[in-house]
């Protein structure tokens, strides 16, 4: 698991019903690219997040393929609808195999 | 004719007065106001300082206005770990002894200051490796490092909103009174002193950069060109270098008395660190 890794989310915890809300998430990584080189010269290894999901009470909401060229803790905001109350369910996937997992309750009104 | 017509065009573009809200005020997470503009203490020749913060463009002014949209909290977050973490031979962090980080509300602006024991102007940082060293009998860390700039950041995320308060007279005042000449004193081959730029010329533009007055209440700052915390020290080397001279190293007495003087010239604004920048 790569090192100082922490998902952050920030949902609003209450809304009315079918309005759309405002999703923020962050997640400190360090994403290098794989096109650097150390001192030596030697390459260092690609290691980012290659994939960042959300889920709604089990339907997906958004599902985002991470590439090479996005920067160190890749911040995301985006809207959606909230039909009814539930659980954004948040996950985030590193190339070494590590996944990363945060989840929030909303409540409609 | 053409060529006339082609210079007064890029005259109108140069001088429309931009991208920056220069009127915004800063409210951080919708709460905390952070006084951004103040009268000008006695000794800076001007009629007002004014926070970097009200030379950046809109999209960067709003990054600093939310603490989920600044990216200088992360390193706050961090070093909110490493304030509880023990380290050295003494098996202390800094908590054993100060406590909750908030208990050091009101430490950042009246930093650099003078330390009666020590016998010297010591900043933020010297006080922190001082810690480090007799206290927790652990290393110290280099005065620019990223550790050190995050610890630097939590300290002031806990003062932020407070006006800086440095003293300029009594037993800092050889220190300061160098402080002022290093800022009067031009330097490198393009011969620019701080005030040359900061004081001279703030508001306009050097190249595509906005100028500010250089004042340090941000400081550390996130910058967007460089993705990380940038110490008070590291930005007064970046500065020197861009004035094409060889520059004071971190933690040197010039640059800890450049700081004690450029902080006194923000007296009165508020604290915003960790600030962003572009």
């Amino acid at each position: 698991m790569a090192e100082n890794v922490t998902p952050r989310v920030r949902v609003p915890s209450e809304a009315s019903a079918g309005e759309a809300i405002t999703i923020k998430t962050l997640i400190s990584h360090l994403m290098e690219s794989g096109q650097r080189k150390d001192s030596d010269g030697n390459v260092i290894p690609r290691a980012i997040i290659n994939r960042f999901v959300v889920d709604f009470n089990g339907e997906n909401v958004i599902d985002v393929a991470l590439a090479p060229a996005i920067s160190t803790n890749p911040f995301f905001e985006f809207q959606a609808f909230v039909p009814e109350s539930g659980t954004f369910n948040f996950t985030w996937y590193d190339d070494d195999g590590s996944v990363y997992e945060e989840s929030k309750e909303i409540t409609v009104a | 004719m053409k060529t006339y017509a082609f210079a007064a065009l890029i005259g109108a573009v140069a001088m429309t007065p931009a991208w920056a809200d220069e009127e915004a005020d800063l409210v951080v997470n919708g709460d905390l106001e952070i006084t951004v503009r103040a009268p000008a203490p006695d000794h800076v020749p001007m009629s007002e300082v004014l926070s970097g913060w009200v030379f950046r463009s809109d999209e960067t002014q709003a990054l600093q206005m939310d603490d989920f949209d600044n990216p200088g909290m992360i390193f706050v977050d961090d070093a909110i770990e490493t304030w509880s973490t023990v380290e050295g031979n003494a098996g202390e962090s800094c908590q054993s002894c100060h406590g909750d980080p908030e208990k050091m509300a009101g430490v950042r602006p009246v930093y650099p200051k003078w330390n009666e024991e020590a016998g010297e102007v010591r900043t933020l940082a010297m006080q922190v490796n001082d810690c480090r060293e007799t206290r927790m009998e652990a290393e110290p860390w280099g005065y620019t490092s990223g550790d050190m700039a995050n610890m630097e950041a939590l300290l002031a995320s806990v003062s932020r909103g407070l006006p800086i308060n440095v003293a300029t007279d009594g037993p800092v005042a050889d220190a300061w009174a160098l402080g002022e000449e290093l800022y009067y004193t031009r330097t490198g081959q393009l011969e620019l002193s701080c005030a040359n730029c900061h004081e001279d010329n703030y508001g306009n533009n050097i190249r595509a950069d906005h100028l500010s007055q250089g004042q340090i209440n941000g400081f550390p700052t996130y910058r967007l060109k460089n993705a990380k915390l940038n110490t008070v020290h590291a930005r007064f080397k970046g500065c020197v270098r861009d004035t094409r001279a060889e520059t004071f190293s971190a933690g040197s007495p010039e640059f800890v008395a450049l700081e004690l003087y450029v902080a006194s010239r923000g007296n009165g604004l508020g604290v915003e660190g960790p600030s962003v920048r572009n």
